[in-house]
């Protein structure tokens, strides 16, 4: 694993009740661990291991079979996400038409790689899959909004807006 | 069933806003917004009714209004131009002619046309995609209003179970997944299958980069794919549902369990259905972002909450799936045909389409077309009609090179062969497949072998680890392909590559490692002089692969600036002023600054 920036844990009280709830509600449902980690991530925004032993004894399961778990989805994440996600489409569409391009500008412009995020906690990038959006390829997205239709100069002006 | 149509007011006209999620993508929750507070403003909001529809399949026009009774058909509406709409179009009955989609303009006397009767409707059926963009798929009655849960009605009073399951066999149907395995049969095989507990499921796990057309149909349409389902159920006789979605999918999630929580007040799910007492019931479950969770027994895996890990079959779902209870799993497309096809019968349904492909297929249309969008054809249709006719052709004057069908599973279809009539043996006999229905058009400035490589970039990464053919196969072609884009290919590992491929396709465990070498064999097939290209003369034909582009000053064209020089970061640039500049191709990092920077356009990438 590449270098990344692992804040230490500090969960707060609020969000371990809300957790402890959660697994409450999911214990008699078979399958459960998935829906739960899910649940788990928009708590706390990450799947640092102090949440994933709370899991696994609150299932009652094996902490590598729920390690095993978050590691083999690429949706759970062990680390935390900046600030100001980002996150370029590398789905076909989107590639085809210079997504490639775009997402070698950012790393360069932000000094990182996928996956990682920035020493202040400010951005990280992600290239993602497709998100469906090929209409307006190439897409990227910093946390919920969309920029479509881009060209590598587009860069610039949207970082510009999360400074 | 209670009260329907108490929501139902006379209205004079209905606005239809496009709240799919490429629509949204680009604004059009903001411009509903807009219209809301418009109309209230005009005292229009009790004459005007406003339904947030799924998608209209164009687009590349979004965000996209229809205005009825007219018809009028705007796009690429921005907020600014709401007002515009309700004060000429709404209030003084004059059509914004500048904002209308422009094919729908009749030049000769001014009026516009129907939609239908436009290039990229005009060859369209839709049936899987009957309700998207017509109806407001978060109100039940609206589905219930177009014919919805009549079939299950029909089913549950008029029809056995093995009457249903010999409709669905004489339709034709085949699974729109991908596989084309037929859909009657797997009903059949879950239906014979020895257990008190069997389960319906659904895959709308779409994971094939550029397919978004099972996402379409549960945005503008989820109760279609419910009633299907429960029809399945009754059918094969479960009692419970699971459909498996996408998390990267949030509208369609949570329009999808909206509609569940209708059917249930409206008594559609539950107990004793119609009072017929056959019980069935629905559950959702999100993926969390693997692409290997759309092979059947991964996803029943994951369902089950596990790694989503393929197992060997036999023994098969229909026999053992989902907590080794006999299981029948389809995908969302093929759901949504169900209803129609019990609706208006198998006879029908077998008149579209060819001999062996009946009916129709979504194509999610993308790269480098001008209407990128969904379009439902019927089987048989050429690709040719699809690009050309619907698609619009590729922009910018390039020349069309290949469409990839198929997804990472898929291959190329060069364009020798654009009269192929798209169906899945004439796919699967030029070295492609029909796939869930990504359709990604390529020109000329799209090199094939990093097309490969960019799909063998993703098996990689999705690739589970389980079996070692494709572990470490793909892994071992994707190196293969980075060497001959870095230009340091030999002729040799153009055969190591085939003959690779083929120990793969025959040694992986499940779809996605058997078929993960199809990007590179149909491209290797259709494409070996651009292979060719890349190992012996060391160059990109189509000036993608860095490696081996050059950056050149045209000395006609250059002014001798020195522009280009001072923005180079590894001063590779040099020359007079006022003369012609060179590039010293041993430095040169291949960055581009240059090209950006020349004023004269005198720098070209080779």
């Amino acid at each position: 694993m590449e270098k990344m920036t692992v804040l230490p844990f500090n969960g707060t009280k609020e969000q371990e009740a809300e957790l402890k709830a959660v697994i409450e509600n999911h214990k008699n449902m078979e399958g459960a661990a998935i829906p739960v980690l899910h649940k788990a991530q928009e708590i706390y925004g990450y799947l640092p291991l102090e949440v994933q032993e709370m899991i696994a004894e609150g299932l009652n399961v094996p902490l590598a079979e729920i390690y095993g778990i978050v590691t083999f989805y690429a949706q759970f994440s062990l680390y935390p996400k900046g600030k100001y996600q980002i996150a370029v489409c590398m789905g076909t569409a989107c590639y085809v038409k210079g997504s490639g391009d775009i997402l070698e500008k950012i790393k360069e412009k932000l000094g990182i790689e996928v996956g990682q995020c920035t020493p202040d906690g400010k951005y990280s990038i992600d290239a993602t899959r497709c998100i469906g959006a090929c209409g307006l390829a190439p897409v990227l997205t910093v946390n919920d909004e969309v920029f479509g239709r881009l060209t590598v100069d587009d860069v610039d002006d949207i970082l510009k807006k999360y400074e | 069933m209670k009260g329907m149509i108490e929501n139902m007011d006379m209205v004079r006209g209905h606005i239809l806003c496009c709240g799919g999620t490429g629509c949204t993508s680009s604004g059009s929750e903001l411009i509903i917004k807009e219209m809301e507070k418009q109309l209230a403003e005009y005292g229009l909001d009790k004459e005007f009714k406003i339904i947030k529809t799924g998608c209209f399949g164009l687009c590349a026009l979004g965000p996209i209004i229809v205005v009825y009774p007219e018809g009028a058909f705007y796009s690429r509406v921005e907020v600014g131009d709401i007002k515009e709409i309700v004060e000429e179009h709404l209030l003084k009955g004059r059509i914004v002619k500048r904002l209308l989609y422009q094919e729908t303009i009749n030049e000769e006397d001014n009026t516009i046309k129907s939609l239908n009767e436009t290039n990229f409707y005009a060859k369209q059926m839709r049936i899987a995609l009957r309700n998207c963009g017509v109806i407001d798929p978060e109100n039940i009655e609206e589905y219930i209003a177009s014919d919805g849960y009549k079939a299950l009605g029909k089913v549950l009073t008029e029809m056995t179970r093995e009457e249903v399951i010999d409709e669905i066999l004489k339709s034709g149907l085949r699974g729109r997944g991908g596989g084309g395995f037929p859909t009657g049969l797997k009903w059949k095989f879950t239906y014979a299958a020895e257990g008190d507990q069997k389960y319906v499921a659904c895959n709308a796990d779409e994971g094939d980069p550029g397919a978004f057309m099972d996402r379409s149909v549960l945005e503008g349409d989820p109760h279609s794919v419910i009633e299907a389902m429960a029809i399945a159920a009754y059918a094969i006789g479960a009692n419970q549902g699971f459909i498996y979605i996408r998390a990267e999918y949030p509208i369609a999630v949570n329009r999808l369990q909206i509609a569940i929580d209708q059917a249930r007040e409206y008594g559609l799910l539950g107990k004793n259905i119609f009072e017929t007492g056959f019980d069935f019931d629905l559950e959702i479950r999100l993926g969390a972002g693997a692409f290997v969770c759309g092979e059947e027994t991964a996803l029943m895996t994951s369902i089950e909450g596990k790694r989503g890990e393929p197992r060997p079959r036999p023994p098969f779902p229909a026999n053992k799936g989902l907590w080794a209870k006999p299981t029948m799993l389809n995908n969302v497309e093929t759901y949504a045909n169900i209803p129609v096809i019990i609706n208006k019968g198998a006879d029908w349904f077998n008149t579209i389409g060819t001999e062996k492909s009946k009916g129709t297929k979504v194509f999610a249309l993308g790269g480098k077309i001008n209407n990128t969008g969904l379009v439902e054809v019927p089987m048989g249709t050429t690709l040719r009609e699809i690009i050309e006719d619907i698609g619009g052709g590729v922009p910018n004057g390039k020349k069309f090179k290949a469409a990839q069908t198929g997804g990472p599973s898929g291959g190329c279809i060069p364009a020798s062969l654009i009269d192929t009539p798209i169906d899945y043996d004439s796919l699967m006999a030029i070295g492609s497949m029909m796939g869930s229905g990504g359709l990604i058009v390529m020109d000329e400035d799209n090199c094939m072998v990093d097309i490969a490589k960019f799909f063998l970039e993703f098996t990689v990464d999705e690739s589970c680890g389980k079996c070692a053919p494709c572990r470490i196969g793909t892994k071992r072609l994707l190196e293969i392909l980075t060497k001959i884009t870095d230009g340091k290919g030999t002729m040799e590992d153009l055969d190591k590559l085939e003959e690779l491929c083929l120990s793969i396709k025959n040694g992986a465990l499940c779809g996605l490692g058997q078929t993960a070498p199809n990007p590179v064999l149909s491209t290797l097939h259709y494409f070996r002089d651009e292979y060719v290209a890349h190992v012996k003369d060391k160059t990109c034909p189509a000036g993608v692969c860095k490696a081996l582009s050059k950056y050149v000053i045209d000395p006609e064209k250059c002014k001798g600036c020195s522009l280009c020089a001072r923005q180079c970061p590894v001063n590779a640039i040099t020359g007079k002023v006022k003369e012609p500049f060179v590039i010293d191709q041993d430095k040169c990092i291949k960055c581009g600054a240059c090209q950006a920077a020349c004023k004269f356009g005198a720098i070209d990438k080779k």
